[in-house]
């Protein structure tokens, strides 16, 4: 029995600086308990066609151009407000990819949990707070809260990521519908919390028989849960059909090249890693004051890095792999000296430089350099591309205003960006070019060893790729070192030598990379490991026992 | 939180001093004093009169001796209202004051968060640039252009209100505190205005509306919290401010509060009374904004946590 059925939906969003034709004449449709999933990179429009079906685009500047759709043939676009109430109160709910935004912090999540059903504008549906509040309680304990008469009087910011988009799932359920949209409910999470929110929100849709639209960019993700994908690029459905078919029989160029640009095995360079030790890490410590404790109190240091060894050999790229809150971000900060070290040596070439000075640290930060996670926040968006190239480069004298020009020209050759584009300001790219910019800002003043952060998780897939191709080149070409940081154990698979595993400050194992991958030693390792998600319908079904 | 409390307080002490340092040192040093009138009085009268009043001891003597006064709480006698304490004269006025404030806070509250939320409501409307435009004038209109204007309307022209008085004709108040908030008004459409857009662009405000909330429950129940944290925050500068500012209106309505006091005992040296006036003031600042920022923590569960938890 079909459910939803949208026909020839096409949206366009009117901007001061034109329109954007957002979705371009999509049609799809759902039946109960069916699993479709919509695939498609930023910008594609997905979650833009899913939103529209609730009437939560801003309008202006979006506007429904043409199109139907309807839920158990009632028209989703054209009722009017009490209407549209009854359709997002009952019938169709949003999980939001982001809990820690999504969720009200000002009010507690029992009170956010139970609104659908105290305020339900229909009033044979309404309940007294008290059997609200019965109602979320087993609710909760169903999505695996514990405690939950407890947390039901906790506010949003006591929860972790994870518990967060529990609560999420059980504010959207409260009032069983009919259909459920998960946009990207896993894409803010850790591997192994993802796997445990997909298991989740599978077995809540078994037992109620509820339909389910997934949105997602990771077909990785969706190769195991959906029944039916479709792929989206530039609001137009390029492919459309069931998962099997999609994945094994691929028709469409772009979903091709979608499944090409995932990272499977390994694209290692050439062994280049030598026996020389670049840089060395004892025992470091490096500890947050907790300004709110006393200092007497066993939580008045935060230990991010906690007692962490490591050694960087010269030539080689290393994996630094690890969830959120890990410490390897502080781990790799710390080697350059950006965060508050609490005892512990690092040295460079030998040399300590963990103690040195600001000034005698100078030639040493022309040596090491970082790229960030996010090409967004770290350029600064009041500097043009050549300012923000040039100033490493007079800074650290390595040209000077007679040759930097050329200097610059030849730079961003190396990182793929076209040279017309000089005089550009940040906004003005596109988050790859961007993080190319900031590669570029990088490698500028030609250092020997490069921390790259999380250098490809802001990008889309496509682009990831790109990105990682460019860096495997550079490293190549200027003979460089890398300490490569990342959550995404694929990344660090297809790029790195060797690989750190890092858990709650501590190192967990470190290792050749494929012999980690094919003989994980760490339980912790072994959990993290079987949370990839493959993009492999059959393989992953039947990995996943409980789908 | 006791100990956030307690900081506050302690810091509020080095505050307090400079300002007492400051201020009698500048009275002090302004040409002129509290017995130089136009008409010669005799030198013997004055020696007197200085000797009486302690000011014919050294200035630092004077600052000392003034100290030990204040921590005991006692202002001193005024030089211009023979017989009259500081103490006195302050708790005469400071009733009317407050209650002129209160209901001018009442009227910026009132007109400022309606005009603002409903300004974010419909941004780049004319419901949004109307109260705005407005905003603006109220901010630029000088309360002694508003005063006498609304009097001449309202008072004169219409006859609808009583044009002076403080509570000796009904509906004497109305045109004192709508003089007085009409600025403050303007400041909290405004912050209110922007408060509301900055929440109302959240992600939980989407959560709320895809719940199936009616707009007024996402409003009224899931922005109006988060959104006016900016008021909240500038209410106690905005009440001090509304009590140190009350002289002109004051003045314009002939009201007995401590407006007139200040400004008097400024032109007549009257060191004591400026001295006691400034610190009373300056002590209700710091503790009007320390209400404030109690109510804005109070507000957030976050901060909440984090400040009882230390």
């Amino acid at each position: 029995m079909t459910i939803l059925d949208v026909k020839n939906l096409s949206i366009s969003f009117y901007t001061r600086n034109g329109t954007v034709k957002a979705v371009k004449n999509v049609s799809f449709n759902l039946s109960k308990g069916e699993t479709l999933a919509i695939v498609g990179e930023s910008g594609s429009g997905k979650s833009v066609t899913c939103y529209s079906l609730l009437d939560l685009l801003p309008k202006p500047p979006a506007k429904i151009e043409s199109g139907n759709a309807y839920f158990e043939g009632s028209d989703l676009l054209n009722c009017d407000k009490d209407a549209m109430r009854m359709h997002r109160c009952d019938d169709i709910a949003i999980i939001f990819q982001d809990p820690m935004t999504s969720l009200n912090p000002f009010l507690t999540i029992g009170e956010q949990i139970i609104e659908p059903l105290i305020k339900n504008p229909n009033p044979d549906k309404k309940l007294a707070r008290k059997d609200a509040k019965l109602q979320a309680l087993s609710l909760l304990r169903e999505v695996g809260i514990k405690n939950a008469d407890e947390r039901y009087h906790s506010y949003p910011h006591e929860f972790s990521g994870g518990m967060r988009q529990r609560v999420m799932i059980a504010m959207a359920l409260i009032t069983e519908p009919k259909l459920l949209i998960c946009d990207e409910p896993t894409t803010a999470l850790d591997v192994t919390i993802q796997a445990q929110i997909l298991r989740l929100i599978k077995k809540l849709q078994k037992n109620r028989d509820v339909a389910v639209i997934f949105i997602s960019h990771d077909l990785g993700v969706v190769a195991g849960i959906a029944d039916k994908v479709m792929v989206m690029c530039d609001g137009e459905i390029k492919e459309q059909d069931s998962t099997n078919e999609v994945f094994y029989k691929t028709k469409d160029d772009y979903t091709k090249r979608l499944l090409a640009a995932i990272p499977d095995g390994a694209k290692r360079l050439p062994n280049r890693s030598t026996k020389n030790i670049l840089v060395e890490v004892k025992e470091l410590k490096t500890y947050f004051k907790n300004h709110t404790k006393k200092r007497t109190d066993a939580n008045y240091f935060t230990r991010a890095v906690d007692d962490v060894s490591l050694k960087v050999f010269e030539g080689e790229i290393l994996g630094l792999v690890g969830e959120s809150g890990s410490g390897k971000s502080t781990l790799g900060r710390s080697i350059l000296r950006l965060a508050p070290i609490y005892d512990g040596s690092i040295t460079y070439g030998g040399e300590d430089i963990k103690n040195l000075t600001k000034t005698n640290l100078l030639p040493y930060r022309k040596k090491m350099q970082m790229i960030f996670q996010d090409p967004y926040a770290s350029l600064n968006p009041r500097m043009t591309v050549y300012e923000t190239l040039s100033e490493p480069l007079l800074y650290h004298k390595v040209a000077s205003k007679n040759n930097i020009d050329s200097l610059i020209y030849q730079l961003m050759d190396d990182v793929g960006l076209a040279r017309g584009s000089i005089f550009k300001y940040p906004h003005e790219f596109s988050g790859g070019q961007r993080q190319r910019i900031a590669i570029g800002r990088a490698v500028a003043t030609r250092p020997e060893f490069i921390i790259a952060d999380e250098p490809v998780s802001a990008l889309d897939v496509t682009i990831q790729a790109q990105i990682l191709d460019l860096i495997l080149n550079l490293v190549e070409k200027h003979n460089l070192t890398m300490l490569f940081i990342s959550h995404d154990l694929s990344v660090v698979r297809y790029i790195s030598d060797r690989v750190v595993v890092m858990n709650a400050g501590k190192i967990i194992e470190q290792g050749i990379t494929e012999q980690i991958w094919e003989n994980p030693a760490k339980p912790y390792t072994q959990d993290l490991l079987s949370a990839i998600p493959f993009p492999d319908p059959i393989k992953e079904r039947k990995r996943a026992t409980w789908l | 939180m006791l100990k956030f409390l307690l900081s506050r307080i302690a810091q509020a002490i080095p505050v307090l001093l400079v300002v007492v340092t400051a201020t009698f040192f500048i009275v002090h040093a302004a040409p002129g004093g509290p017995f130089s009138a136009d008409k010669a009085v005799p030198p013997e009268v004055i020696e007197a009169l200085e000797a009486q009043y302690k000011l014919d001891q050294p200035v630092w003597r004077q600052y000392i001796s003034y100290l030990g006064d204040i921590l005991s709480g006692d202002f001193g006698p005024s030089f211009k209202y023979p017989g009259r304490s500081v103490n006195e004269l302050i708790m005469a006025g400071i009733p009317i004051t407050a209650e002129l404030a209160f209901y001018a806070m009442l009227v910026a509250l009132g007109l400022g968060v309606l005009s603002g939320v409903g300004a974010a409501m419909r941004p780049n409307t004319l419901q949004d640039y109307a109260p705005m435009t407005l905003a603006m004038i109220g901010i630029c209109m000088p309360s002694f252009l508003l005063g006498p204007l609304l009097v001449l309307v309202f008072g004169i022209e219409l006859e609808m209100v009583p044009v002076s008085g403080w509570g000796d004709i009904p509906g004497d108040k109305i045109l004192p505190s709508i003089t007085l908030g009409t600025g403050y008004a303007a400041y909290i459409a405004r912050l209110s205005r922007g408060g509301m857009l900055e929440i109302l662009s959240q992600d939980f405000i989407r959560t709320a509306r895809a719940k199936g909330l009616s707009e007024s429950t996402v409003i009224i129940k899931h922005a109006l919290k988060g959104g006016l944290i900016p008021v909240i925050a500038f209410l106690g500068p905005a009440f001090a401010g509304l009590l140190a500012g009350s002289f002109v209106v004051e003045t314009i309505f002939q009201i007995p509060g401590i407006g007139r006091f200040y400004v008097q005992a400024a032109f007549n040296r009257d060191y004591t009374l400026i001295l006691g006036m400034t610190i009373f003031l300056s002590t209700l600042i710091i503790i009007f904004n320390l209400i404030s920022d109690l109510i804005s923590i109070w507000l957030n569960p976050k901060l909440r946590d984090e400040i009882s938890n230390g």
